[in-house]
């Protein structure tokens, strides 16, 4: 014990996170921090107007208090982006859960599970828009798809919905996404201890009974992490939405980057204030039911 | 033999896996098959043909894709990110194995570069560097520094804002890696290093370092694959010079012939040479450590 006190050198740690710290610091809370400033100045059509305006909070929720008139744009875009999170959300969770709960509890080799577990979860290491791109020769007027259905007979011309609608958005948000919820859930099963299971059963529980009263409980913070990424990936999204929905379907993240494409700084930081205040809501009352610190 | 025989719900769920793994691979599989769409084929099926004839455009540059100036730039810029991920991660996750004065802020600001949306953190870093750029150039102004006034245009870049980008997104994986790693690590190895005299440096050097080894090359394989095919945090804070992945994203849109497949089963390729590289090497890694430990 005599040789080396862990207080006596209390800097060696300080500057072993130092990196990160700094990291973080430059390219995380001063872009922040810049982003809170920049949205309360002025700005024109060449410049930025160092101010503490409202202007652009005031534009942005323009017309919205005046409900008689129909939702004001900015509200519809909100309501856009939450009902496709609403989707995404519930199909990735259904299917990370299945797929989570085959892997855990129906596999029996360990060797088997992990090799099953990388086939789902390689993907993530390959490029988004690639995998987007995938599709369209599946959802095209002429592509695979439409051909079966035509030639099956099961339709008689082909289906544009298919493409560059909320359904390709939707599709292919639950490609990309669903082993965010596989992998925390898949961790939150692998810690059940079995003996609660059998107990369960000798208990006299139905399988449907065993999953509601002892896995679905054990397992929700692997559920609870895996929705706030889900959420807030679809909350922040433009590129799927742009790519899948051809550049037609509003989201929060499109506005941002349109608005950023026209220079309007300031107007694009009071978007972005006001999205990052309702992701940390979000994530703020779903970690009420978890800590997560200890899932790790 | 009674016990071992399956529920309806393995079925089930087994066949539902089987259909999940097919959504996984079969779009990316399908692309593959189409990039070697013959030379009048379209962007659908039937095959008119096979042939290498888009991968050719695509090589030679001549198609309506030149792609291989963003190729490179995206390649030495996933190098970067690959090697200060890994570092950064490592020295952090191992500082997170004592008490320092304000740990649970950095850890909370960790897992919040994670969580906050992408585009946010990209229009902070694009706003951080606009204001940057203008006060150089006020100061310049300012004081009559000469070749300031005429050389600076933005410090803006794939190195600077770009490579920061990044490492926002990558840096939190690595951490959460080296936690699940030094969570499982046995304390008693260093505890017996130190009482035999090594000094904090040789206790880091042989002994945490060679157990860790293995799963560095899992940190490097996200910080590489990751780097290599973000978008979303690198839109607004690149500048110029666009990555791979942005020029893709644009592509979509304009290109109509099946070299983007070609292009496509390309970079895929090289995140699965990646994966497969990293496999290699954890499985290299892990044999040394075990010759180690017998030897």
């Amino acid at each position: 014990m005599s040789s080396s006190p862990p207080d006596r050198r209390p800097v060696a740690p300080l500057l072993q996170a130092a990196p990160l710290a700094l990291v973080l610091l430059l390219f995380f809370v001063f872009p922040l921090l810049a982003t809170a400033v920049v949205s309360l100045w002025n700005y024109t059509e060449y410049s930025l107007v160092p101010d503490v305006t409202q202007r652009n909070y005031v534009e942005m929720f323009e017309g919205c208090s005046n409900m008689g008139e129909g939702l004001c744009t900015t509200f519809r875009t909100y309501l856009s982006t939450l009902r496709l999170c609403a989707m995404v959300w519930a199909f990735t969770t259904l299917f990370g859960f299945a797929i989570s709960y085959f892997l855990a509890f129906h596999v029996r080799s360990d060797t088997m599970r992990m090799v099953l577990f990388l086939v789902c979860t390689a993907p993530f290491l390959t490029s988004n828009v690639i995998r987007m791109i995938s599709w369209l020769p599946l959802l095209g007027r002429e592509g695979v798809v439409n051909q079966f259905l035509v030639g099956t007979g099961l339709v008689d011309q082909p289906q544009d919905w298919l493409l560059f609608s909320d359904f390709s958005v939707v599709l292919a948000f639950v490609h990309l996404y669903t082993l965010f919820v596989t992998v925390p859930v898949f961790n939150s099963m692998m810690r059940i201890d079995r003996r609660l299971l059998e107990a369960a059963q000798d208990a006299g529980a139905s399988g449907w009974q065993t999953l509601w009263h002892v896995v679905i409980p054990l397992t929700k913070p692997g559920l609870v992490i895996g929705s706030i990424f889900v959420i807030v990936l679809v909350m922040g999204d433009f590129v799927t939405i742009g790519v899948m929905g051809g550049q037609q379907i509003a989201s929060i993240g499109k506005v941002i980057q349109v608005q950023m494409s026209y220079l309007q700084f300031p107007a694009a930081a009071a978007q972005a204030v006001v999205l990052l205040g309702l992701v940390l809501l979000v994530i703020a009352v779903m970690t009420r039911l978890i800590d997560i610190r200890r899932e790790l | 033999m009674d016990e071992d025989r399956r529920p309806l719900s393995f079925w089930l769920l087994g066949a539902f896996f089987l259909l999940f793994v097919v959504f996984l691979y079969g779009p990316t599989l399908t692309i593959l098959v189409l990039s070697f769409q013959g030379p009048e084929g379209g962007l659908t099926f039937p095959l008119r043909g096979v042939s290498t004839h888009w991968y050719e455009l695509l090589w030679r540059g001549s198609g309506v894709i030149d792609i291989w100036a963003s190729f490179r730039r995206s390649l030495w810029l996933g190098l970067v990110v690959m090697v200060l991920t890994t570092v950064i991660s490592l020295l952090a996750g191992y500082a997170f194995r004592r008490r320092f004065p304000g740990q649970g802020l950095l850890f909370n600001l960790t897992i919040a570069s994670l969580i906050v949306p992408s585009i946010v953190v990209s229009l902070g870093i694009a706003l951080e560097f606009r204001l940057l750029d203008d006060g150089v150039k006020a100061f310049a102004e300012e004081h009559g520094v000469e070749w300031l006034n005429e050389g600076y245009t933005t410090a803006m870049g794939l190195f600077t804002s770009g490579l920061g980008a990044h490492l926002t997104w990558t840096l939190p994986f690595g951490l959460l890696i080296m936690f699940a790693v030094f969570n499982r690590f046995p304390n008693d190895l260093e505890e017996a290093a130190r009482d035999l005299g090594a000094s904090p440096w040789q206790v880091f050097r042989h002994v945490v370092l060679p157990l860790v080894a293995p799963s560095l090359v899992g940190v490097a394989l996200f910080g590489f694959t990751l780097s290599w095919d973000e978008i979303a945090r690198t839109s607004q804070a690149i500048g110029d010079a666009n990555t791979l992945p942005l020029e893709l994203q644009g592509l979509t849109s304009t290109v109509t012939t099946p070299e983007i497949y070609a292009l496509g089963t390309v970079v895929t390729g090289v995140s699965v040479l990646v994966i497969a590289l990293a496999f290699l090497g954890v499985s290299v890694a892990k044999r040394r450590a075990a010759k180690r430990v017998l030897g």
